[in-house]
């Protein structure tokens, strides 16, 4: 294996920077998105249960029909990057608004209130309390889309886009078991390192939570 | 769209006709009913265990993630590699990939009971399998079925991917189509499979509601109550792959 990495160091490293991109642009995209969607559905209850139904139903698609379903819907080629990029946002924002939602749910309505009392309008009142007190759920749920995206990206290998993917069909190509670890390993190690990562902001934003006080 | 002619064309669902496409969605539901089975089988009995007890808690717990984070296409193709090719290490593959949401969700399910709940049992004189199946099991049966519920999804999305590895099912239209540059077989078999998706979600979203018992769910009390019922716990979104 220590001589496929030093001889396919360039292979290799492609195929990890067009999975990292492939993987969290959706996740960055998703956050834009589903903030306003998940605040609609909390702000008018009736678009709720309609905005997380349409939500679950997209998110049972199998990835490799939605990306092979977007080319003729958007207009894009088979082949191009987007329809990954695209179908991974589906994902992530389906995922997204309903723990939006749920978080903006839970935040108790004392605290509101409270915050009301105190002067807070309906805009600094979202941003400055509500938010912050649903960020634990809402990081809960991006931790769980984030993580997916990074394994989903391989599959697009199968379309000719899809990062450390294209290592597993070299590996198979070849009947040679080093790329197919490589690939695992490194997506694998990815999605960790995400993790970790939100996990961290999560402690940053929320010291609350640390200091035992209620969330 | 042009492009459904294929999905449309009655000759594809031909019963006569080799693959035709009523044959490719059984052979779908037939790998995926396996696989399934295979799962709950060794996932529930784990999960059952390590939420009874609480020993051995952060296999449960990690599980989750690990599975999560597992390329599906990656390791599908590093089992054929090693078993070579087959059905074999296709459905040890999917079953990989099914076990930890059945896992986790089951424990889960175990661990969110009310511990008075399970102490009014034990005051009752239940014997502790009889706790077990009298109480933890149905007052966690909506999370254990919403488990089951994200592992369909993710085996049925996963036996496309496996049809690149050779596996029957509706993957083939995709796969082959792809191979052939015929577009509209590709775009009839994405559709078929979305729709197989949507509606195995559907009908076990419909089960879970008849399960369910009604003092669980939360269903009973708007017969004697006026304030509409909390639903149950929906429990974690399913997971696509």
């Amino acid at each position: 294996m220590i001589d496929y990495i030093n001889g396919n160091r360039d292979i290799i490293l492609r195929a990890f920077q067009e999975h990292l991109y492939l993987a969290l642009i959706p996740v960055i995209l998703a956050i834009i998105i589903s903030l306003p969607l998940g605040y609609i559905a909390v702000r008018y209850k009736k678009l709720y249960y309609p905005l997380v139904n349409i939500s679950s139903i997209l998110y049972a698609i199998p990835s490799l029909a939605l990306f092979l379903l977007l080319p003729p819907i958007i207009g894009t080629g088979v082949l191009s990057p987007l329809n990954i990029i695209i179908a991974l946002t589906v994902y992530s924002v389906a995922l997204m608004v309903r723990v939006v939602a749920d978080g903006l749910n839970s935040v108790d309505p004392a605290i509101t209130q409270a915050a009301t009392a105190m002067g807070y309008r309906r805009v600094r009142r979202l941003f400055s309390v509500e938010l912050p007190i649903a960020l634990p759920v809402m990081l809960a749920g991006l931790r769980v889309a984030t993580v997916a995206n990074v394994s989903i990206v391989s599959v697009g290998a199968l379309i000719g886009v899809g990062g450390l993917g294209a290592l597993f069909l070299r590996g198979l190509q070849l009947d040679y078991l080093a790329p197919i670890l490589v690939g695992i390993i490194l997506s694998v190690l990815l999605a960790a390192t995400c993790d970790i990562i939100i996990v961290l902001v999560q402690r940053r934003f929320t010291p609350w939570v640390r200091a035992g006080g209620r969330a | 769209m042009d492009y459904l002619e294929y999905l449309l064309d009655p000759e594809h669902w031909d019963l006569a006709v080799n693959g035709n496409i009523p044959s490719l969605i059984v052979d779908h539901l037939y790998y995926t009913v396996i696989t399934l089975l295979i799962a709950s089988l060794i996932a529930i009995p784990v999960g059952l265990y390590i939420g009874h007890t609480g020993r051995f808690s952060f296999v449960a717990i990690n599980a989750g993630n690990a599975g999560r984070s597992l390329p599906t296409l990656g390791l599908i193709i590093l089992l054929v590699t090693v078993i070579g090719f087959g059905l074999l290490p296709v459905v040890i593959a999917l079953v990989i990939l099914a076990i930890p949401p059945i896992l986790t969700s089951t424990y889960a399910g175990l661990r969110a009971i009310n511990p008075a709940s399970v102490d009014a049992a034990k005051g009752m004189g239940m014997r502790p399998l009889q706790i077990l199946f009298r109480v933890e099991i149905p007052i966690a049966l909506p999370l254990i079925l919403s488990g089951l519920r994200s592992a369909t999804l993710q085996v049925v999305s996963t036996a496309t991917v496996a049809s690149y590895v050779g596996l029957g099912g509706l993957g083939r239209l995709l796969v082959d189509g792809l191979a052939l540059n015929q577009y509209d077989r590709v775009i009839a078999g994405a559709v078929v499979v979305a729709l197989l998706a949507i509606v195995l979600d559907l009908i076990a979203s419909g089960l879970q509601r008849l399960v369910v018992s009604p003092g669980v769910s939360g269903r009973a009390l708007t017969r004697t109550s006026n304030k509409p019922a909390r639903s149950a716990p929906e429990a974690a979104p399913a997971a696509a792959g």
